[in-house]
């Protein structure tokens, strides 16, 4: 897992800021040495106990071009661009900027060498306005030591207008939206001068539009001189953003693709060395039994504000229902009501007849609930735990973990080692401990887990986050046979294009409400994205929603719940909202 | 499958073991430092074991200090930081030593007494300790502050009680609960050594036992060691985090109100004075993190402690303060727990590099094919 991480900040202070220098020089540097690349990677090698690091690759970016790095997790791209970004020496190999050998000793050693990393979760303290977001750890001070803020204003403003990004540099942090965070990290790598950004898969946190926003300031930043190396397994977006693309499998350059001919297909075998898998299910597996239903269900989080409201919804066997959503906009606490985690203010859950309103955790999942949680470090694994241990957790009442109040050890290993077969968990054995394992093999493990109890019901939260293309295909895979055996299933994704290729009925849920339910065989990314910024009108089912032929009414429906519900601007624990949230 | 179990083996070894030849070290150069041989110093604690008495009492300390430490220790392996074992065992040894005092009891069959004395004693521990866990779940008041307030508390309880207008009686200038009559006590095991071997051994190995299976074989063990290692996991997993903080605390509780036992039913006196052994439970707290919480690991940590201390005196002989002894102590506390945390890291690295390899080869025969 080391290679998934992050550092702790985004780097050192170097100097006084050149953010309008650099610009400048830019343009000339980019006349006169168009023949010399940005940056050029020559047999990079990194080795790394326990994870698959880099081996000889090289990976050339042109001046002024926007050069995408694809490849699936894990394959080795967060290390490559730790070494560009001087968090770690190379084993071996040469990196040469703008022709140049270095040698990087630290982050700050690239940042000198206009080298900007803009990460993939936001390192922005809340409370402090856009302007010191971006200024800190490199304020213009005058001889007194006082930080000469309309200085350091009046350069952002400068930068914004140059590459038309648009924040406000005196408004708090706490207030933006995904996206305008995001522009702020940018900001933040431009101002230290940066002629080079790499950005780590900077699509993630956002919907459809976000994304286009984004994808505009990037072609900006590209007419300015400026080179950005954009990683991401998004192969649409790739196509649509990228100069060139590199694809490396494996620590290995597989090698380059020209955006304008190559296909999804094409890349993505590149990628995995085999075909892309897909989420699409086959035929509507839907039966008219309910096995979840949920009336008028709320909840409040600890200060009384409603991080539920009005909640309305059924499950059939044999259905799998997707949640879409921005995230925080009440997913997690739904979730947590199902699950019993967290108390109900209002409403009633029955699981096929029974009221399961009131019934703790324990008995839930006794009586078919299985769990894929979407954090599988916070509540689906005991990282420090076996992998028989792990196989226990949230089975520990049942056979074969336990008679009930002893453990059954032997018949918990036995059925862990069929897990292990079954699922195709890569491990050496069972006796290892959970955090050993990587990201995709934890999931195969927890979703093999969750689907040896004979369970009614799935709630999947995230089931394919942070796995890689192979994890994520034998999860689907995983998914479907589920709902054809009968299994009702709660998806929740971030990832649209899975929402729409598993479920049988895609509803939305913003701040709290669900706002509507769609078809997801005619319904777009783009129609979904509307109707979870709330920009299709706040979204109360003003968008037509579609009952699929062989699907019963599954009891979503627009919640009828007035457009002047509380003013909440963020919603349980995840402080980001979309931008139309935020200025709300 | 055998090679990681036989590594995990020599890594838990590694730990103590250089912790202890770091302690050595560090304790020569100290003695060094103030002026004194080490190798009089080492000789002559070691030559306190020559007396078969002295490795008696040691013994018979061992098992004090290790009933401590396992009541420290199920706190631990729940993430809870029961300082209060100290004012537990004494509150409990106190009562129990009361009541089995009372004139009523001489009529029973000893065995039962003996029972009634130790079933009074864990309860009176659990209740205290129980304050604490209720405390905690329901008003969210950190153990930590909690039992450390108890235990001025239940000082200030047994003073109380312990004047002879309560529950004490006089006996010159010392005040005692009346003590246990004839067959009240446990017998002890005459081992020709000068000084009797507690029976209370017995019940230390007991609680071993019982700390052991339950960890390890109960789901109420799994369920607690699941929530020690991560609550958030073991909320969404079904366990009432809540519930086992309360019972986790009680059962420290439990096993502390042992601790008092061995020497009240076991000891000359058989009886609550002002002289009675006082500060275990705070041993208990170093005992249980060399011994890593484990029921065995425990034992060596507890017979290392109480060894330590039994050969103090001999230390004064060749004129070296017998304070050199708790230095030893404070050392090897302070190097074993750092080099647990190496080893668990080099472990750790060990381990994912092992995964690594093996999906290495995985890769590699699926190119092949």
């Amino acid at each position: 897992m080391s290679h998934e991480d992050r550092p702790a900040s985004a780097g050192m202070p170097v100097g006084i800021p050149a953010g309008a220098d650099a610009a400048t020089s830019v343009p000339v540097g980019t006349m006169t040495n168009l023949a010399v690349p940005a940056v050029r990677l020559t047999g990079i090698t990194k080795r790394y106990p326990g994870v698959i690091a880099n081996s000889n690759i090289t990976f050339t970016v042109r001046r002024g071009s926007v050069h995408a790095l694809v490849g699936e997790n894990g394959a080795g791209k967060s290390t490559l661009m730790k070494t560009l970004y001087g968090m770690h020496r190379p084993d071996e190999g040469v990196i040469e900027i703008d022709g140049k050998t270095v040698n990087f000793g630290s982050p700050a050693d690239a940042i000198a060498a206009g080298i900007g990393m803009v990460h993939q979760h936001f390192m922005l303290a809340d409370n402090l306005t856009v302007w010191e977001n971006i200024v800190l750890g490199s304020e213009p001070t005058s001889r007194g030591g006082l930080i000469r803020s309309k200085q350091a204003i009046a350069t952002i403003r400068e930068i914004e207008e140059r590459y038309g990004l648009e924040v406000e540099p005196t408004s708090l942090v706490e207030y933006l939206g995904v996206g305008a965070r995001q522009r702020v990290e940018i900001l933040k790598v431009l101002y230290r001068g940066a002629k080079i950004l790499i950005l780590d898969e900077p699509t993630a946190v956002l919907v459809p539009q976000e994304v286009d926003e984004l994808f505009d300031n990037l072609r900006e930043l590209k007419r300015e001189g400026l080179t950005i190396i954009f990683i991401s397994h998004k192969l649409d977006e790739v196509r649509d953003i990228a100069d060139d693309i590199t694809v490396i499998r494996r620590g290995a350059t597989v090698g380059t693709a020209d955006p304008k001919t190559v296909t999804n297909r094409e890349l993505a075998e590149m990628m995995v060395g085999s075909e892309l898998p897909s989420p699409q299910t086959s035929e509507s597996t839907v039966t008219d039994r309910p096995v979840l239903t949920l009336t008028s269900v709320g909840a409040a989080d600890p200060d009384g504000r409603a991080v539920l409201t009005d909640i309305s919804l059924t499950i059939h066997a044999g259905e799998v229902l997707g949640i879409a959503g921005v995230e925080g906009n009440g997913q997690a606490e739904l979730v947590d009501a199902i699950m019993g985690i967290r108390p109900l203010s209002a409403g009633r859950i029955e699981l096929g007849d029974d009221d399961i309103t009131k019934m703790s955790t324990l008995r839930r999942r006794e009586a078919g609930v299985g769990f894929i949680p979407e954090d599988r470090h916070r509540q689906g694994l005991i990282l420090e735990g076996t992998l028989w241990e792990n196989r226990m957790l949230g089975h520990q009442t049942r056979r074969p973990s336990s008679n009930g109040w002893l453990l059954t050890r032997a018949a918990a290993r036995a059925d862990t080692q069929r897990i292990v077969d079954e699922f195709d968990v890569r491990t050496p054995g069972i006796e290892v401990k959970a955090s050993s394992l990587s990201g995709g093999n934890q999931q195969k493990l927890i979703v093999g887990r969750e689907m040896s109890s004979n369970p009614r019901l799935l709630i999947a939260a995230h089931p394919t986050r942070g796995v890689d293309v192979g994890a994520q295909a034998a999860v689907w895979d995983h998914l479907r046979h589920a709902r054809a055996e009968g299994l009702a299933v709660l998806l929740i994704s971030a990832d649209l294009e899975e929402l729409i290729g598993l479920s049988d009925t895609i509803t939305v849920i913003l701040r709290g409400r669900l706002v509507g339910k769609y078809d997801p065989r005619t319904v777009t990314p783009q129609q979904l994205g509307s109707a979870m910024t709330g920009a299709d009108g706040v979204g109360h089912g003003s968008v037509a929603a579609h009952e699929k032929g062989g699907s019963p009414g599954t009891g979503v429906g627009p919640s009828g719940g007035e457009p002047d519900g509380p003013p909440l601007g963020e919603l349980g624990r995840h402080s980001q909202s979309n931008d139309e949230l935020g200025r709300r | 499958m055998k090679r990681l179990s036989m590594r995990r083996l020599l890594l838990g070894a590694a730990g103590p073991a250089t912790a202890l030849v770091g302690a050595a070290i560090i304790i020569v150069a100290l003695l060094l430092a103030a002026g004194h041989n080490p190798i009089d110093a080492f000789v002559a604690m070691g030559g306190a074991f020559s007396d078969p008495s002295v490795v008696t009492s040691a013994i018979n300390q061992t098992t004090v200090f290790y009933l401590s430490a396992v009541a420290v220790a199920i706190g631990f392996k729940m993430n809870l930081f029961n300082i209060g074992v100290d004012g537990q065992y004494r509150l409990a040894a106190m009562v129990a030593a009361a009541f089995a005092g009372m004139t009523a009891m001489g009529s029973l069959p000893g065995p039962i007494r003996i029972v009634l004395t130790l079933l009074v004693a864990m309860a009176v521990g659990a209740i205290w300790s129980g304050i604490a866990g209720w405390l905690r779940v329901t008003r969210g008041v950190s153990e930590v502050i909690s039992t450390i307030m108890l235990n001025s508390i239940s000082t200030a309880i047994i003073a109380f009680l312990l004047t002879p207008d309560m529950w004490a009686i006089q006996k010159g200038y010392n005040v005692s609960t009346r003590p246990i009559t004839a067959g009240g006590q446990a017998p002890n095991f005459d081992i020709g050594s000068g000084t009797p071997l507690f029976s209370m051994i017995l019940l230390g190995l007991l609680v071993g036992v019982a700390y052991w299976f339950l960890l390890n074989r109960t789901v109420f063990g799994f369920s607690l060691r699941a929530t020690g290692m991560s609550e958030t996991a073991a909320v969404a997993s079904g366990i009432s985090v809540k519930k086992m903080m309360f019972y986790a605390m009680l059962l420290s509780g439990a096993v502390a109100g042992l601790v008092g036992m061995p020497e009240l039913l076991n000891g000359t006196a058989g009886s609550y004075s002002l002289n009675f052994q006082t500060g275990i439970g705070f041993t208990g707290i170093a005992i249980a993190l060399l011994g890593r919480n484990h029921p065995v690991g425990i034992v060596f940590a507890a017979a290392l402690w109480s060894f330590l201390a039994s050969s103090s005196n001999a230390l004064q002989s060749v004129n070296i303060p017998k304070e050199m002894v708790a230095i030893m102590q404070g050392v090897i506390v302070l190097l074993v727990v750092i080099a647990y945390e190496i080893v668990r890291r080099a472990s750790v690295v060990l381990e994912q590099r092992d995964v690594a390899r093996q999906l290495d080869v995985a890769a590699g025969s699926e190119v092949a094919a």
